[in-house]
């Protein structure tokens, strides 16, 4: 599990208490010990219903949900969940992966919807982001990350006090990346959250936007911010 | 064989309106017959039965003026003219004393007054008896039924008990009737005759029709799906039927045989990949590998997994696409913006290769559809068009054109590369999986273009190939949305 060491080698990482509400016992099992190994404590509920107790008598920090359950769906464990005032982030995992199924799956009250199968890197991300969310840490006015700053009332950029001049889409993919700083944000949410797009382009056409924005608030200035993470994605972090 | 088929025929539709409407023209003319024959029978008795009554007061007369011998004499000339009425002059006890019956029925002269019931009677002349000596005594017991007749008569008492009856011949209303009866048997008769030969004409005619069409069909059912139902060409029902079938059967046989081709693709493409990676996972196990080289192994089928995914999810998407997107997932869709923004995603990656990606787009263009599915599609074709852009050292460009067309909104991606000059090609690389041989080195699914196509299709357009020279356009064409 190097590459799953890559992903999770970092200072600042939250240990989180996640549930995993999931009837195919291997794939929770595998789940369970990944999260184990990046530094997170996961337990197993194998049916909806009691999915549905344990999610609404522990203190969990993120669910998992699979969207087809025994007992009770996945969905309506969620949207009673949400009845009943609970909002801790879930993220839906599901072999259905169409638009629609999405829009469904979130109007339901889900925060984020993985289809299967799914890399265990891209589901750590998101989980850390959605846990990020349920902190509270969404839409400031400015972003400062050492000597990086993201203002987004004025919509300028600069490092060490001097300006950056970037494309909108280049702002608006610096100001996602900076929202979840210190996080490991997949090529995949970089698609879906700054270009609104939920299919896979054939070629890696978001790495050429990453290294083009890499190159414009690195080049000249003191170190790397914007760093790859191995078999996962991007993490922007401070030295 | 014809004994088989004639329950069959039978049960036909047109066999049975056939036989519903002899039935009700034969009660027709039944009732019809009926009602003339009583009529003119009762007309004809009344004339007869006046007849008689002149007859009566002319003899009448003669007795009045000559006594029973002028009447007798009367009646003697009278009964000798061809076609005369029934005279007969009998004496109280019954005996026949002048006239020109012979014998009579039993019991008709004792009745005074009309006998209208026809009563049989012999003449002179026509029984076996010879004729000039008229027979006395008891001729109402001899009557022969070989030579008698019918009649009606008035039977009157003489004022010296003497008993005369003048009667007529019923031999015309009884033709009459007769001649009524055979035309109504001949009418039936023909009627019959009729329905079989409109059940012939019309009956017969469509039942071998059906059934050719039923004998088609069960062809069909039997395994020759390339079969189709006959059309004579008489544009009539038969033949609209026969042809909106046979349409359902050319699309069920291509959606069929797209089913046929996706499963052998589905072999090819996702078995040799599966293949691969079974192979690579049993190479690493069975050595002695170096950790590193256990990690490439795993790392190349993590590789081939997703790409083995990316390649299921795109045939299930096109599978979706052709059985009809949910309406719901359709909205305004600014086409501008969306092609600008696909076209801003790739432009760098473009770049990255050495491909210089034009964009030149009209504004304010939008449609009913789907953003996510176009944008999708167009990425596909802008994908291809940078993969087969460079050629023959030329500088590589890829141009994308958004505008207005005559009949809807036409988005153009054209390529500088080697294009694919056979026009049978063209048509073929939108079809699932295809890929031209000289492109398999290329990495994709050879699902892009397909699916683009499936997209188009689903917005009620469609997606076209054409030389650019050099090079390739593909055309993805909307159709136009009325007022926009």
């Amino acid at each position: 599990m190097d590459m799953l060491a890559a992903a999770t080698d970092r200072a600042d990482i939250d240990a989180m208490k996640v549930l995993i509400i999931e009837d195919d016992r291997e794939a929770a099992d595998y789940l369970r010990k990944a999260l184990g190994e990046s530094g997170h404590t996961a337990h197993v509920a194998a049916d909806g219903d009691t999915g549905f107790s344990m999610a609404d008598g522990g203190d969990y920090d993120v669910l998992i949900v699979d969207r087809m359950l025994p007992r009770r769906d996945g969905l309506s464990v969620i949207s009673e969940l949400r009845a009943r005032g609970n909002a801790t982030p879930a993220l839906i995992l599901s072999a259905l992966g169409e638009v629609d199924d999405r829009v469904t799956g979130l109007r339901a009250g889900g925060d984020d919807y993985l289809t299967k199968p799914y890399a265990f890197s891209e589901l750590l991300a998101r989980i850390e982001v959605l846990n990020r969310r349920g902190g509270g840490r969404d839409a400031e006015t400015f972003y400062r990350m050492g000597d990086l700053e993201l203002d987004r009332l004025s919509h300028t950029v600069k490092r060490a006090g001097k300006e950056i001049v970037l494309q909108p889409r280049e702002f608006r993919l610096l100001e996602y990346l900076m929202r979840h700083a210190g996080q490991v944000v997949t090529r995949t949410m970089l698609l879906e959250n700054v270009w609104d797009y939920h299919f896979d382009p054939q070629t890696n056409v978001i790495d050429v936007h990453v290294s083009r924005l890499r190159g414009k608030i690195e080049k000249g200035f003191d170190g790397p911010v914007l760093h790859t993470v191995r078999g996962a994605g991007y993490m922007l972090k401070a030295g | 064989m014809m004994a088989a088929r004639l329950p069959a025929i039978l049960r036909t539709t047109a066999a049975r309106l056939s036989a519903l409407y002899l039935i009700l023209f034969a009660i027709c003319a039944i009732v019809l017959v009926f009602y003339m024959t009583s009529l003119s029978a009762r007309m004809l008795a009344a004339q007869t039965m006046e007849t008689i009554n002149e007859e009566v007061a002319n003899l009448g007369g003669a007795y009045q003026r000559g006594g029973l011998q002028r009447l007798v004499r009367v009646i003697g000339q009278r009964a000798r003219q061809p076609g005369a009425n029934l005279y007969l002059i009998a004496d109280a006890n019954g005996r026949i004393l002048a006239g020109n019956v012979e014998s009579l029925q039993p019991g008709v002269l004792e009745t005074e007054g009309w006998t209208t019931v026809p009563f049989t009677y012999e003449r002179y002349g026509e029984g076996g008896d010879d004729p000039a000596q008229p027979s006395v005594d008891l001729p109402e017991s001899r009557v022969d039924p070989r030579t008698a007749h019918d009649a009606i008569a008035l039977v009157l008492r003489l004022p010296n008990q003497m008993i005369m009856l003048v009667g007529r011949d019923l031999g015309e209303p009884q033709r009459l009737r007769s001649v009524v009866q055979r035309s109504l048997m001949i009418a039936l008769g023909m009627m019959g005759l009729g329905a079989a030969l409109i059940w012939m004409l019309v009956g017969r005619r469509a039942l071998i029709r059906i059934d050719n069409v039923s004998e088609a069909s069960r062809r069909i059912m039997g395994g020759d799906l390339n079969g189709r139902l006959p059309v004579t060409g008489a544009g009539d029902e038969f033949d609209r039927l026969s042809a909106n079938l046979n349409t359902m059967l050319a699309r069920i046989a291509s959606l069929n045989e797209g089913l046929r081709q996706v499963s052998d693709n589905i072999a090819h493409d996702l078995k040799t990949p599966l293949t691969r990676l079974r192979n690579r996972a049993e190479a690493a196990i069975s050595g002695d590998a170096k950790p590193e080289e256990y990690r490439a192994a795993l790392e190349q089928t993590i590789a081939e997994s997703d790409q083995l995914i990316k390649t299921f999810n795109a045939i299930l998407m096109i599978s979706r696409l052709e059985a009809g997107y949910s309406a719901e997932q359709t909205a305004t869709v600014d086409l501008t913006t969306a092609v600008r923004d696909v076209v801003e995603l790739y432009e760098p990656a473009a770049e990255e290769v050495g491909v210089e990606l034009r964009a030149s787009v009209e504004d304010g263009l939008s449609i009913d559809g789907n953003r996510e599915l176009i944008s999708q599609a167009l990425s596909n074709v802008i994908d291809n068009a940078i993969k087969y852009a460079s050629c023959d050292g030329r500088k590589a460009q890829v141009e994308v054109e958004l505008r207005r067309a005559d009949d809807g909104i036409s988005l153009a991606v054209t390529d500088n590369g080697p294009g694919i000059p056979d026009a049978a090609d063209r048509e073929r690389v939108t079809e699932r999986f295809v890929r031209l041989e000289k492109s398999r080195s290329q990495p994709g699914s050879g699902l892009g273009l397909s699916l683009a196509g499936a997209v188009m299709k689903f917005h009620g357009g469609r997606l076209e190939l054409l030389p650019a020279d050099p090079g390739l356009t593909v055309v993805m064409h909307f159709p136009v949305k009325t007022g926009g």
